[in-house]
């Protein structure tokens, strides 16, 4: 088919879905919030302050520390995907949890994958930061854990770009979550994963619209970020 | 104030950096009372030596001890002013706040005492306004009234007119007068002559590290009694 | 501030909220459900579209099937993360069974491999009776051939017709015999593209979409069925097997409500799947 054809096609099956709620696509757009939200939330409740803690407190070993979470900003999300898939089998040693093929399991994956990214970008945001601020808040009597909690009030702006980056990479990554959810109708079916399989069954178009949405539905929660900054920078 | 965390007792204090030694052998006392201005060419250890006393270097070698009645609470009886204001992405009102809520205050009493230092320095307009759109002037006064909030005994300021204007800087010196007309001890460092003339009581001279003189200011710019002072003060002490 | 007791209320909130949509996603208790492992040639059929709908209204049982290449799906089989299979690779299958890790094997149905290819035809195989010889006479001339080279039943079975064919395909790899490692519609999808001959199961080619100018050159060869098989996990092996649900699946397969449905199948009038339970199989 014509590529040109096939944009065109794509265009429309993406319209026609949106356009009529239709049921099973609501679905799918759900499930991929919902894992990727949840997934990008609990690594930025852990990355956050574990990115701070390692630009603040100085301790033997920060340094390997930071090498090992920056060089993990890159792991690949199907690796990630196929240890969580170990780590929850039933043969494996989380395997009583019954985990694997449910969403949970899918949340676990993106957060361990976007974990490091958080936490490694938090840290560098935070390390120039903490110079500018470290001699006065000391002088101040500031204690270590509300130093912390201060640093990273003050960053929110750029931690904000570090949390969207996450995810970023969660939304559209598919390795993981199909390993470890399975890609199962009305269960743990992503946008991701129904491309894939759209993909793999030649429904080209409408693999390629699904890959639109995910795209717009992206640029929406990106927008909202930015206009919650405008609006928060106005602010004292 | 009745009960004081002064004197400030130095003892063959020194600093080294890099093989350096950037302080060396200080003796001092550091009483309630005079304007202490530390006055000294760039590199002389102005600011080293006003971070030894204020706890945020720790010495190489030497001593340094608080003998005062409340030497326990030396920590929280002191503050420090900045060469460049430090101040938190929120409002004027907001950062004098947080540093009482730091110390630990309750809620009433931090509205008292952010209004009482907001107005010392003339600033009460711009509680408001976020601390970062004030013009640096504004900031520095902050920054002042950020310390004075917290009732300190003893304030250190490490050349804290260096980068304002004159108007920003007579308005700066306006509040540090009041903090000693309030029974706080003054301790600054500047390069600037005209500043130690304006404001001292007694300059500490430092030269490479050293205390060369300790005098009455007066005194001092009228008759230095070393040749480094001197040269100093004409302007041709060579590093 | 006033802010930090509101963001700390804050964020337990958004945790608490965050846990609760984690777990609450998952099958609320009394949700009945089994997990089928299946190969991705039958999941894109659309076979289970029809056929799990049907099981599910008559007992209330709901299927989540997982598909991988038959390879894969007998490995979650063996590693206890499913309750039965739903593959189609007999030798895999006897052998599954033997080592302990399934109950039993039942025949179920079968369906058959056609060999697709372009219009051009380099390798003339159009019409071909035999699939052995054309892909010998693919072979002969170095036509591009797409292989799942994926360890699934469909791979298996083009192995055993490349032997019958006396050719050993492995030298061309990466040049004329394109090697894959996917599943069949990602397979195809390479095939089109590439204007190579591809060894497919009927239903996955009917259903798909991407057809190109590709025809069907071969069919109907006795060697070209494609035999399924049902295996329940077996319990003594892993507790968690769902025994009762997942022998109710097979059972219902086999039966001959199971069967007619499965019969009832069709895609543009075609039936794909041709049941053939024997008791005693």
């Amino acid at each position: 088919m014509a590529p040109l054809q096939t944009f065109h096609d794509s265009l429309l099956a993406a319209l026609r879905l949106i356009v009529t709620f239709d049921p099973d696509l609501v679905e799918i757009v759900a499930l991929s919030l919902k894992v990727s939200l949840v997934g990008v939330g609990l690594a930025a409740v852990i990355g956050l302050p574990l990115g701070a803690a390692l630009a603040i407190y100085p301790f033997p070993g920060r340094r390997a520390i930071v090498l090992v979470l920056d060089s993990f900003m890159g792991l690949p999300p199907v690796a990630v995907g196929l240890i969580v898939y170990l780590l929850l089998s039933r043969s494996g040693p989380l395997g009583v949890l019954g985990l694997l093929f449910t969403p949970t399991a899918m949340i676990v994956a993106q957060t361990m994958l976007v974990l490091p990214i958080i936490a490694a970008l938090a840290h560098q945001f935070l390390k120039d930061l903490w110079h500018e601020y470290a001699e006065q808040l000391r002088s101040l009597g500031v204690g270590p854990r509300q130093a912390l909690l201060t640093m990273l009030w003050e960053g929110r702006f750029s931690l904000t770009t570090a949390v969207l980056a996450g995810f970023g990479r969660a939304s559209a990554e598919v390795g993981a979550v199909m390993i470890v959810g399975g890609n199962i109708e009305h269960a743990t079916r992503t946008m991701t994963t129904a491309i894939a399989l759209e993909t793999s069954m030649g429904n080209l178009s409408l693999a390629l619209g699904l890959g639109m949405l995910l795209m717009l539905l992206s640029l929406l929660i990106n927008g909202a970020a930015y206009v919650i900054r405008d609006l928060s920078s106005q602010r004292p | 104030m009745t009960t004081t965390a002064l004197p400030l007792e130095l003892r063959g204090l020194a600093w080294e950096a890099g093989g350096e030694r950037r302080i060396d052998g200080i003796h001092l006392d550091l009483a309630a009372g005079p304007r202490t201005v530390i006055l000294g060419p760039n590199g002389a250890g102005k600011s080293l030596l006003l971070r030894l006393c204020h706890g945020l270097l720790t010495p190489s070698a030497g001593t340094i001890a608080w003998r005062g009645p409340a030497a326990s609470e030396a920590r929280a009886r002191q503050a420090m002013v900045f060469q460049r204001p430090v101040l938190l992405r929120r409002s004027a009102a907001a950062n004098v706040e947080y540093a009482l809520r730091v110390r630990g205050l309750g809620r009433g009493e931090r509205r008292a005492r952010v209004a009482a230092a907001l107005a010392r320095t003339g600033l009460s307009d711009r509680a408001r306004q976020s601390a970062r759109d004030l013009s640096i002037g504004e900031q520095q006064r902050l920054a002042l009234a950020r310390a004075w909030a917290s009732e300190p005994e003893l304030l250190f300021l490490d050349e804290p007119t260096a980068s304002l204007d004159p108007a920003a800087t007579h308005a700066v010196e306006a509040v540090i007068e009041a903090m000693h007309l309030a029974g706080c001890k003054i301790v600054m460092t500047t390069h600037d002559l005209g500043q130690a003339r304006r404001v001292a009581d007694e300059i500490l001279f430092l030269h490479r590290g050293r205390i060369l003189e300790r005098q009455e200011a007066r005194r001092f710019f009228d008759s230095p009694a070393t040749e480094e002072a001197a040269a100093f003060l004409a302007g041709t002490l060579k590093w | 501030m006033e802010r930090r007791p509101f963001l700390r209320r804050l964020a337990a909130a958004v945790a608490g909220i965050a846990l609760a949509a984690a777990f609450a996603g998952n099958a609320p208790a009394g949700d009945r459900f089994i997990l089928v492992a299946s190969t991705t040639s039958t999941q894109d059929s659309g076979l289970f579209g029809w056929l799990l709908p049907a099981f599910t209204k008559a007992t209330g049982i709901e299927v989540r099937v997982i598909a991988k290449g038959t390879g894969e799906a007998i490995k979650l089989g063996e590693t206890g993360d499913v309750d039965v299979l739903f593959v189609h690779d007999k030798a895999s299958e006897q052998k599954f069974v033997a080592d302990g890790f399934g109950v039993r094997r039942y025949q179920l149905m079968y369906n058959d491999f056609i060999v697709v290819g372009p219009k051009t035809d380099p390798a003339h195989i159009a019409g071909g009776t035999s699939a052995a010889d054309a892909f010998k006479k693919i072979a002969g001339v170095e036509a591009p051939f797409a292989s799942r080279g994926d360890d699934s039943g469909t791979n298996k079975a083009e192995i055993r017709l490349w032997k019958a064919a006396g050719v050993d395909p492995e030298p061309g790899s990466g040049k004329w015999y394109l090697k894959t490692g996917s599943g069949m519609g990602p397979t195809l999808n390479t095939a089109v593209a590439k204007g190579a001959y591809a060894l497919t199961d009927r239903g996955t080619w009917i259903a798909f979409k991407n057809k190109g100018d590709f025809e069907i050159l071969v069919q109907g060869d006795k060697a070209l069925f494609n035999q399924y098989g049902v295996i329940l996990v077996n319990p003594a092996r892993f507790p968690s097997v769902k025994v009762a649900d997942g022998q109710a699946f097979i059972d219902w397969l086999i039966s001959p409500a199971g069967q007619e449905t499965i019969a009832s199948y069709r895609i543009d009038g075609q039936e794909l799947f041709f049941p053939n339970y024997a008791p005693g199989s």
